[in-house]
């Protein structure tokens, strides 16, 4: 009973859904206050009827209900109850589910936050995302149906995938989905801009704060994703240019591209017609990666699913939202074009304009790496694939102009900068990044990534703390950072904070695969591993042999790391590295194969790293998240109608000039 | 023009994408073409499983026609294979090698004690090594090599009695009528 009236409910949402996506576009362009006013409820009553069906499903999980095909499929009578839960999401309808129930989520903040917008532009918005969902809604109930009975029903259920039962895999995919979706506020500003015409001119301002908050969010779900891959996957890799990752990383890019662009075109006016592009691109691509991962199209060992009818569905999908949307831009977007200030060739626009032609190229150059397989298979070229060799190349490749132009950018001034005050930024910034490279240079004997890593991060980190220290001084008291600046400054000091993770652990890491008998020892840099054996423990629904592995530092014991390599119900075997974080480094183990035969009993491989500053990696990621939610946060943004106020605060070199 | 220009590339990458599905539809993503068909199988020297003291190498083999078929004990596909393996495997009329890869030898016995043996011989290859001059993509997996230590038709997943009837024993079959 409870299965169908969770299928049920998923088709009144649908139903819900065309309603919010017709009604309140047809008011907005008949000028039908009424018809305008559907958009608020039926956005809530979808809302109520897919938390419902979310619930149900979460409920069935809960309860055993192995007559759900899907329950059965990934849930057993031992899987713990937290791990029941993150099941929901944890293969292809559920989680379509869990996209679903977050741009509700969405949707409804929009509803509540929208009452100060124009009520024709605020139900356009409200009408795009209803269409947004009327197509994921008609994919999960025509395709994807998480509610399928299974008869006769099993006894116990199968397992969910043991990769996925992992703390950081259960927080991944809802953080990641909220930054994928939150995309879709950006965008259906965009399409409102562009349905209504140039009446709307302040529609950026209104959208900067959702775009800030759903690029925060997706940072945190890739560093989550980067982080479960660190502890998860036995290699101490945290990066592999999967196509999956991919598929959440050019979102991000062109993410990036955007919080800038929509800064210029709210404070300036230039660019309008670009923001509206990086909009739709930011929101295709997120389709896209839910398309990639989804459809089958490119297989990864992150594809955790796969049907070409539904890959059919998407790709139709696909062409209606894309297709559509840069039909209405190439119609429409000639309206748009408004004479924004001009700026001088020394000047932030400039600067976000490199940037972003950097962020926009590196999502490009991402994208047809990604596809490249797909490529050499339609043109006869055999089965080619580009690994993290292209993109290693070409990435930082891209990257080097922003780094060099970073600590520059809040020191610019609209408009014109001042070249005398750039030289000394430049001067002070260079100054600091070479002495602490000279010191890096006796310190680490040449290795030249590191020296680099060093030098960019002091380069980004004097740039910018330069201009905190500006405004510190020249701007009276309170008034020193506002949520947005402050935002800003967190996101690009953690740009440095992570240049020294990514820059220093892997020149400087040490790995090495051994064999090691109880009692024997391995010695990487201060650190002296003492292999103690292996025993069995059990956990809820696995057998893994545990092994103890005794870190000395000298002859005092710093901690003791426990490896282990479990066995899941069904027989799926698991490494669990053991991790002792810290701020100068990580130290990691891995429990490989059990050695039999040899001179000694119980020796098994371990793969012993020792990986300095890793753990800045994701820091830096986590400043960049906090930075998002910081600006998303600034009240000057919430405040739509109070519009002169905007374009008048002084930019900070004039107060001192 | 300008503002035209994204809607052809978005095209264009629809029908990659549409390529992608048909392509994906009607072939297995996993099948990598091996480029060892039709070459000579890659020279190998392998401890026997039930005697690790003696070996056995492919000079030995030559002369008849042999399947090698790729197993490990913690596999679980290879379970599913094993049944088949059992009934139709020993109806083929050549030689069936038992590719023991990257397994504890112990558990390899025990494996095959408590599902029975189909093998005629099974060599151990705990490191792996030979397995990438095969080019093992994963386990089960099988290569059927022919009297002059040919690889004639390899096949990536488990067998089932369908694709036995349906592609091995036709390729063992065309094997006998090339023989003198």
């Amino acid at each position: 009973m409870m299965p169908e009236l969770g299928q049920f409910s998923l088709i009144l949402a649908l139903l819900l859904a065309a309603v919010q996506g017709v009604v309140p576009i047809v008011g907005a362009w008949r000028g039908s206050p009424s018809l305008m006013a559907v958009a608020r409820p039926a956005a809530a009553g979808q809302a109520v009827f897919v938390a419902a069906a979310f619930f149900i499903l979460t409920y069935g999980f809960l309860t055993f209900d192995f007559s759900i095909t899907y329950v059965a499929d990934n849930s057993n009578l031992a899987l713990p109850w937290y791990y029941r839960v993150a099941a929901v999401w944890g293969a292809h309808e559920g989680s379509l589910l869990l996209w679903i129930l977050i741009l509700n989520l969405w949707t409804v903040a929009l509803a509540i936050f929208s009452r100060q917008l124009p009520p024709a532009f605020a139900a356009r918005v409200l009408g795009v995302l209803g269409l947004v969902a009327v197509g994921f809604l008609a994919f999960i109930v025509f395709t994807s149906n998480p509610f399928a009975r299974l008869l006769p029903m099993p006894g116990n259920g199968a397992d969910l995938n043991p990769v996925l039962q992992d703390p950081g895999m259960t927080l991944h995919p809802p953080v990641l989905y909220m930054g994928y979706v939150g995309f879709s506020v950006a965008f259906a500003f965009s399409i409102a801009a562009l349905l209504g015409g140039e009446l709307e001119q302040a529609w950026v301002r209104w959208a900067r704060p959702w775009t800030n908050a759903a690029w925060g969010f997706l940072t945190g779900g890739i560093v989550a994703g980067s982080w479960w891959a660190y502890a998860e996957l036995g290699w101490g890799g945290w990066w592999f240019w999967d196509p999956v990752e991919n598929a959440s990383f050019m979102p991000w890019l062109i993410g990036v591209a955007l919080i800038h662009a929509q800064a210029i075109t709210e404070k300036r006016g230039s660019f309008r017609a670009w923001t509206i592009l990086l909009s739709i691109f930011a929101f295709s691509l997120s389709l896209l990666g839910t398309f990639l991962v989804r459809s089958g199209v490119l297989t990864s060992v992150h594809a955790f699913a796969s049907d070409p009818r539904r890959g059919v569905f998407i790709l139709i999908f696909l062409g209606i939202v894309v297709g559509g949307s840069l039909l209405l831009y190439a119609v429409r977007s000639p309206k748009m074009i408004g004479q924004g200030k001009p700026f001088a060739v020394v000047s932030r626009e400039t600067a976000i304009l490199v940037a972003n032609l950097m962020f926009a190229s590196a999502a490009g150059m991402v994208l047809l790496g990604t596809l490249f397989p797909l490529l050499s298979d339609a043109l006869q070229l055999g089965k080619v694939s580009v690994g993290a060799p292209y993109f290693g190349f070409l990435f930082p490749l891209l990257m080097l102009p922003v780094v060099l132009l970073l600590p520059f950018g809040p020191h610019l001034h609209w408009g014109r900068g001042d070249k005398g005050a750039l030289a000394r930024v430049a001067g002070r910034a260079a100054i600091g990044a070479v002495s602490c490279a000279l010191v890096m240079w006796v310190l680490v004997d040449g290795q030249l990534k590191a020296i680099a890593g060093v030098a960019a991060a002091v380069w980004i980190g004097t740039g910018t703390v330069l201009f905190a220290l500006k405004r510190c001084r020249a701007v009276p008291r309170g008034s020193h950072y506002p949520a947005e600046m402050a935002g800003m400054l967190l996101a690009h000091l953690g740009v440095g904070v992570f240049l020294i993770g990514v820059l220093l652990s892997e020149p400087l890491g040490i790995t090495r695969d051994v064999r090691m008998a109880p009692g024997e020892t391995q010695t990487i840099g201060s650190y002296t591993f003492r292999f103690d054996g292996v025993h069995g423990v059990d956990g809820p629904n696995w057998h893994a042999e545990q092994g103890a592995v005794t870190i000395l530092e000298g002859s005092d014991v710093v901690t003791v790391m426990h490896p282990q390599k479990r066995v899941y119900a069904r027989g799926q075997v698991q490494t669990e590295s053991a991790i002792n974080a810290g701020w100068r480094g990580d130290l990691y183990v891995a429990l490989g194969e059990p050695m039999p035969g040899g001179d000694v009993a119980g020796a098994w491989t371990l793969r012993l790293y020792q990986k300095p500053f890793i753990r800045w990696i994701w820091f830096g990621g986590l400043f960049m998240m906090l930075g998002g939610f910081v600006a998303a946060a600034d009240r000057r943004l919430r405040h739509p109608r109070t519009v002169a106020a905007v374009v008048t605060t002084p930019a900070v070199g004039e107060s001192l000039a | 023009m300008m503002r035209t220009l994204p809607l052809p590339g978005f095209a264009l990458l629809t029908a990659l994408f549409g390529f992608g599905i048909r392509w994906n539809s009607h072939h297995d993503p996993h099948e990598v073409p091996s480029p060892l068909i039709d070459k000579p199988a890659p020279a190998f020297v392998l401890p026997r499983l039930d005697h690790p003291g003696q070996s056995l190498d492919k000079t030995s083999m030559l002369g008849r026609p042999y399947l090698v078929n790729v197993f490990a004990s913690w596999c679980i596909a290879c379970g599913e294979e094993h049944p088949v393996l059992m009934t139709a495997g020993r109806k083929l009329g050549i030689p069936l090698i038992g590719y023991n890869y990257k397994d504890d030898p112990s558990e390899a016995k025990a494996w095959l004690a408590r599902h029975g043996n189909p093998y005629d011989q099974v060599i151990t290859d705990r490191s792996g090594r030979t397995a990438i001059d095969f080019g093992v993509y994963g386990a089960p997996e099988s290569f059927l090599v022919d009297a002059g230590g040919v690889i004639r038709y390899k096949h990536i997943g488990p067998f089932t009695a369908e694709l036995i009837a349906t592609e091995l024993a036709p390729a063992i079959a065309a094997l006998r009528r090339e023989a003198p």
